[in-house]
């Protein structure tokens, strides 16, 4: 039992980390079909801006409010990072899809080598606040306290993307572009607005999860967006694309399903069943758990 | 189709735009012969470029670098044929150029086979694989397609890096055996044969992809990438099409990978990863997608710049330039994916069109006579 509990909630906190990841990448594609290899990018800068700040920016720290403020600072500067790329480098593609998607494969092999050319290409130890490295015991089973801390940070992101895209008109006019974007344009609203805020909204969440995610793993290291970010695609692809809420159910679903059979199977295992999962999605729902077809 | 009722009438073309009948011209067809023949004696040389090659170049390091570039511009050849010249965008072609290098390696080295039934069981199981995993991908199309055949390379790189059965060496990578080989490709010494042999391959893709795409299936192709629609509605399947294109391609990288562990001496893991899918697709867009010498200038180029961009990193030249320039600088794969954007902006037909995109500029500047 304590094993069943432990794991899910481990399984939970990947969850969470894949879902931070996969929002924002998922709400890209939605409104404006781009299929961004960058996000990975977004997530170092976020990562490395917050151990920066924690160990240069006056006020912030590895502890308490100062952590706090390093992460906001490492938000801030992921999602400053994704509205940049928006607006130099998408922009002027804007519906040629094959060109944006090679554009954002460039950026992310130049940026991945421009975070190992400054910050060289090791491991870095990730300063984290003394009690995210303790347990808790929930349930008879003792649960790491960065784990619980993703979780609540990726039910808090749900829960104000949700807000946002239910009661803002900013949200309206996103929900509505990605249901149907000429129909929104010919309105007369300029759907190009809310691209720049769907990729600002996406780099902070990457960002966050780059943050949250150092201080899980302990280190942070130039590589570690990549590899994550073939999970969020898979979790984007299952959960449908441009559905926020089917991204989460696919996060959770890909998280447990990894944990619990990479510890009672091989390890290694897991990460071929969410493939296997994805595989039988693609080809029983091929537009995913929830949203709508994916186009060329 | 061909045989028209009507005759079209011949058509006018102005003077200036006919091509001169110079002696150039008359050459042009042979040109590609000339330079296998230049490639083939190359060897021979003992050249010194220094600043371009480190040794004289029949050196075994200078001629395995070139060997490696020919692999890749023949591997860049050969994912041409999905993406420049189907409209394919495949993230999972690194498998099965993996499939090719893993499984020489292991049917030589763990299994004893002699050379050539490990290379003809690999270029066979490499096709099959492609054959198997693109009837699944192909069901989906565009990004979805995308995402699935980067999803199956995922797969590969997992098999190859948890090791199951101790078969694939893991993150260590699996050296060749080179006891059972012939003596002929082992040694520095015989470096040169190793280079003929990817020589070969470069020349065998760029054939295959010629003939294939010179063919009706190729104007299939060629018909799927600009307009699929309608090629449906003309009646052919595209389905078939594309499977045709995808498991040729694949059959392609499986045997770069032969020749590629031949080289190399041993597998690694790198090889697997979607990296390398991402510098092939690089590497067609730097050279021109869609074109017959595009994508092996860019194969060849990307893989001389990847490895020589990091002695030029360490130079004297770039050390003494301040950090914030230095740094970057020596990082070749920030380099090249910059490059890669400028060229998506500014040069999208790559390195092929340079010339059609700079003589209207070249006529402008001679002088008028």
């Amino acid at each position: 039992m304590n094993t069943v509990v432990l794991l899910t909630l481990t399984g939970l906190g990947l969850a969470a980390l894949y879902f931070l990841v996969a929002s924002g990448l998922s709400l890209v594609f939605g409104l404006a079909d781009v299929l961004n290899f960058a996000h990975g990018l977004f997530l170092g800068v976020g990562a490395y801006a917050t151990w920066w700040a924690a160990g240069n920016l006056p006020g912030a720290g590895p502890d308490g409010l100062g952590f706090v403020v390093a992460v906001l600072f490492g938000v801030l500067a992921g999602s400053l990072v994704a509205v940049l790329v928006e607006l130099v480098l998408i922009r002027p593609l804007y519906s040629r899809t094959i060109e944006q998607v090679l554009v954002t494969v460039g950026l992310s092999l130049a940026g991945v080598a421009l975070l190992q050319a400054t910050w060289g290409a090791d491991p870095r130890t990730f300063p984290r606040p003394a009690w995210s490295r303790q347990v808790t015991s929930v349930l008879g089973a003792q649960v790491p306290n960065a784990g619980l801390l993703l979780i609540v940070a990726a039910v808090l992101v749900l829960g104000a993307l949700l807000a946002f895209l239910r009661w803002t008109r900013y949200g309206l006019i996103i929900r509505a572009g990605v249901e149907n974007r000429e129909m929104v344009t010919a309105l007369g609203i300029d759907v190009r607005k809310a691209f720049t805020l769907v990729f600002a909204i996406g780099g902070a969440a990457a960002a966050l999860a780059g943050a949250l995610g150092g201080v899980y793993f302990g280190t942070v290291s130039p590589g570690q967006g990549g590899s994550l970010l073939i999970f969020a695609f898979i979790v984007v692809v299952i959960g449908g694309m441009g559905s926020v809420v089917g991204s989460a159910y696919a996060a959770v679903a890909v998280g447990l399903l990894q944990q619990f059979v990479n510890y009672y199977g091989t390890s290694g295992l897991g990460d071929l069943c969410v493939v296997g999962l994805l595989a039988v999605v693609l080809l029983l729902r091929p537009q995913g758990l929830a949203g709508k077809v994916a186009h060329a | 189709m061909t045989n028209s009722v009507v005759d079209a009438p011949p058509a006018q073309v102005p003077d200036e735009l006919t091509p001169g009948h110079s002696r150039w011209h008359g050459l042009r067809p042979y040109l590609p012969l000339v330079a296998l023949v230049v490639a083939a004696v190359l060897p021979y040389s003992t050249v010194n470029l220094p600043g371009i090659f480190e040794g004289p170049l029949n050196s075994p390091g200078t001629l395995q670098l070139l060997a490696i570039c020919l692999v890749f511009g023949g591997l860049a050849a050969g994912y041409d044929l999905l993406f420049g010249r189907t409209g394919m965008l495949s993230f999972g072609h690194a498998l099965y150029f993996a499939a090719g290098v893993y499984g020489t390696d292991i049917l030589v080295t763990k299994a004893g086979l002699p050379l050539w039934q490990a290379a003809v069981l690999t270029v066979a199981g490499g096709t099959t694989l492609a054959a198997l995993l693109g009837a699944v991908a192909l069901r989906t199309v565009g990004i979805a397609f995308a995402m699935v055949t980067l999803a199956f390379a995922q797969v590969g790189a997992i098999l190859v890096a948890r090791d199951f059965g101790g078969l694939t060496g893991g993150e260590e990578g699996l050296p060749l055996d080179v006891s059972g080989l012939p003596s002929a490709l082992v040694g520095v010494t015989n470096t040169v044969n190793l280079y003929w042999l990817a020589l070969a391959y470069l020349a065998l893709v760029v054939l295959v992809v010629h003939r294939v795409s010179g063919s009706p299936t190729g104007r299939v192709l060629a018909g799927l990438r600009d307009d699929e629609r309608r090629i449906g509605v003309l009646g052919l399947d595209p389905y078939r099409f594309k499977l045709v294109a995808f498991t040729l391609a694949g059959g392609l990288a499986s045997a770069g990978g032969v020749v590629y562990v031949l080289i190399v001496g041993g597998a690694s893991p790198h090889i697997t990863s979607s990296e390398l899918t991402l510098s092939l697709l690089v590497m067609v867009v730097l050279g021109g997608p869609g074109t017959r010498w595009g994508p092996v200038l860019g194969g060849v180029l990307y893989m001389y710049l990847d490895h020589r961009l990091t002695a030029f990193g360490s130079s004297d030249a770039v050390d003494s330039l301040p950090a914030f320039l230095s740094h970057p600088l020596s990082q070749p794969l920030f380099v090249l994916g910059t490059v890669f954007i400028l060229a998506v902006y500014f040069f999208p037909g790559g390195v092929a069109s340079l010339r059609t995109r700079l003589t209207p500029l070249l006529t402008a500047l001679r002088p008028p006579r």
